[in-house]
């Protein structure tokens, strides 16, 4: 009996570690995207696990300030004398959690009404098409930078959800006109003939169809929130604590990155891991495509 | 034949009001005139109710920090700001709004809170043509290399020239543009020493004035270009790749094949057939930038110093000057949306199919 169980467990292992074989390889027929795959675990794994890891250098050195990289400081120190590589390596977790909480956010409501818009057609289509044209038209970090001064940004997240609420409108467009051409496909017609019901429809039939555009409108979600909050940070109109990109690259331009030649360091490195970030993001989508859309993999 | 003459136009004319409305409203550009005007109202009450009715709104805040700093009466402190705001706060939210509406279709936009005297609209006045002068010169000369460029990143398809060029626009569509501005800063200003940044803060240098003199002129563009030059090449990406992939879309069509097979000349095809037809839809997009050119630049804006529209916002809100703020937001706004309806109706005449397809 016990063998049996082992067994099965094993099968099962192997089952997934093929799954997840099958799926790294269908990621390397493109090479940019898998780089940028790469990347992004590289990232996820240094912001989440490098803290247990790295402490954060708080001890102000007089005698170490824009010191260059060496063994001791990887990435030089700051204009304090703290360590720049362990500020990287903490400066992550902020960054990628509210790019996530905008990403969702506005891909639930882009997906949801984009669908229903697409699908159901006449009233509802009119009014969400309405609604979204008006978000669209209003420029959307402009009114960031108005909201800042009324609304106090004061946590992470709470700036990752009104990101994400104004973020949904180009997303929404996109999977409405993907929906009006899935509509009229035939194993839609039939799943209608079949009267599988609209939420069976939509949630069963047209979501998973449209999986690589969501993928897509989800990174593009992200980029952009993380494009906003680096903007409102070193603007100084979003929460200022703790430890993220944003504040460092804020604190490096407003501590003389102008003026103090030996501040490379000190700036290029959140610029450098901001960049990073979204290009990766960016990149990875070609990978993601491949993934969810298996008409695409013969081309590569 | 006479009795012909007589009677056509009785068949013909008297259309009931009704078919009169329903052709006018029916006509494609008088729709997307309603819809901006739509618009236009939808956002004026949005920003009405932002700055007045939200908990903490600007107003509030405004009185209590007068009754704060300066002992003002509450009845007082809210004297002055309905005399900055040009809103009377004892009559009824509803007739506030509609004189809020009055002044705005008579272009007042309230006083400045922290100039007193000074009309919102003479600030933007003063400040806008400085960046419609600097992000627009940097969208004109970005949407003609862009264009340029993808068109032959399209006809020369999979070559060297097309991968770099390729790369580069990728780069310089998800890198935030202010950390390239700010590369540029660092590596060209403070490290190379190529420009000197620190003179080149502000629009102008202190002591010129604005005039049809050569020494204006010289210093105009003298504090513009760094930020030109980021706009232009930050902004050239997105173009290069739409162009890009709208120029392999023309082509595969027939009329490229034909002419190539009649023995035209490569250069002709390329600007005559091919140019022409896959920049239409890059012209609409265009137009909508056009809009944009005015509210995207507060972050560059603010990292040269650069005083225009967008860097007046950002102060407005940092001081909390509310009535300028107020009018900026709006005044950025209302170029979005009449930008959109200039694409939409450029669009509608360079493709006719436009108007009709959704006519219903």
């Amino acid at each position: 009996m016990e063998t049996q169980h082992e067994n099965a467990m094993i099968g099962w292992l192997k089952q997934r570690i093929q799954g997840l074989r099958t799926t790294l390889r269908i990621m390397r027929y493109n090479t940019v995207g898998y780089i940028g795959f790469l990347a992004i675990v590289a990232i996820v794994l240094l912001s989440y696990i490098g803290p247990y890891f790295i402490e954060l250098d708080t001890d102000t050195k007089i005698d170490k300030i824009y010191n260059t990289p060496s063994s001791e400081f990887w990435l030089g120190t700051d204009h304090q004398g703290r360590d720049i590589f362990s500020q990287i390596v903490h400066g992550g977790k902020d960054v990628i959690a509210v790019g996530l909480a905008a990403g969702l956010i506005s891909t639930i409501i882009g997906v949801t009404f984009g669908t229903l818009s697409g699908f159901i057609g006449g009233w509802t289509d009119t009014i969400i098409v309405a609604i979204t044209d008006f978000v669209l038209t209003i420029p959307r970090f402009p009114l960031l930078v108005v909201l800042a001064a009324i609304l106090t940004f004061d946590s992470n997240i709470y700036l990752g959800v009104i990101l994400g609420l104004l973020n949904w409108p180009s997303l929404l467009r996109a999977v409405r006109s993907q929906a009006l051409s899935l509509k009229q496909r035939d194993f839609i017609a039939a799943a209608r003939a079949l009267d599988l019901g609209t939420a069976h429809i939509v949630f069963r039939e047209i979501i998973p169809n449209m999986m690589s555009y969501i993928i897509i409108s989800f990174t593009l979600a992200m980029t952009g929130a993380i494009y906003a909050l680096v903007g409102l940070v070193l603007l100084g109109l979003a929460p200022f604590s703790g430890t993220n990109w944003g504040i460092m690259l804020s604190l490096a331009w407003t501590r003389g990155a102008i003026f103090f030649k030996d501040s490379i360091w000190y700036i290029m490195s959140p610029v450098v891991a901001i960049a990073i970030l979204q290009l990766a993001l960016i990149t990875m989508n070609r990978s993601m495509e491949l993934i969810f859309n298996p008409r695409l993999r013969t081309e590569a | 034949m006479a009795t012909t003459a007589v009677t056509r136009p009785s068949a013909e004319a008297a259309p009931t009001l009704r078919q009169r409305l329903r052709a006018f409203f029916g006509n494609y550009v008088v729709r997307k005139i309603l819809k901006a005007l739509i618009t236009t109202w939808a956002v004026t009450t949005f920003t009405f109710f932002l700055i007045r009715l939200l908990p903490g709104n600007p107003i509030e805040q405004f009185v209590n920090q007068l009754i704060v700093t300066y002992g003002i009466p509450y009845n007082e402190a809210q004297d002055q700001a309905s005399a900055l705001f040009a809103i009377d706060f004892d009559r009824p939210i509803g007739l506030q709004y509609l004189d809020y509406v009055r002044n705005l279709l008579r272009g007042d936009m309230g006083m400045s809170i922290l100039s007193p005297g000074t009309p919102v609209t003479d600030i933007i006045k003063t400040w806008l043509p400085w960046t419609i002068f600097s992000v627009g010169t940097g969208l004109i000369l970005s949407f003609i290399s862009g264009v340029v460029l993808g068109l032959l990143m399209a006809y020369r398809r999979d070559s060297l020239f097309d991968h770099i060029l390729t790369l580069y626009a990728s780069i310089m569509t998800s890198v935030p543009n202010y950390l390239i501005a700010i590369i540029v800063i660092v590596f060209f200003g403070v490290q190379l020493e190529w420009f000197p940044i620190a003179e080149m803060r502000g629009v102008l240098s202190p002591g010129i004035e604005p005039g049809l003199s050569w020494t204006f002129i010289k210093d105009a563009i003298f504090h513009a270009s760094v930020p030109v030059i980021v706009y232009t090449i930050t902004g050239m990406g997105g173009w290069m790749l739409t162009m890009k992939s709208s120029t392999i879309g023309v082509l595969e069509e027939d009329y490229v094949t034909i002419s190539r097979a009649k023995g035209l000349k490569d250069s002709r095809i390329l600007t005559s057939y091919v140019g022409r037809n896959a920049s239409l839809p890059i012209f609409t997009q265009l137009a909508i930038a056009i809009g944009f050119v005015v509210g995207g630049s507060v972050i560059i804006e603010s990292l040269f110093q650069y005083r225009g529209i967008g860097f007046t916002l950002l102060q407005s809100v940092q001081r909390r000057d509310y009535t300028l703020m107020q009018g900026v937001f709006l005044m950025l706004t209302f170029s979005v949306i009449f930008a959109n309806l200039l694409a939409d109706i450029l669009y509608s005449w360079i493709d006719p199919r436009i108007r009709l397809e959704d006519q219903g």
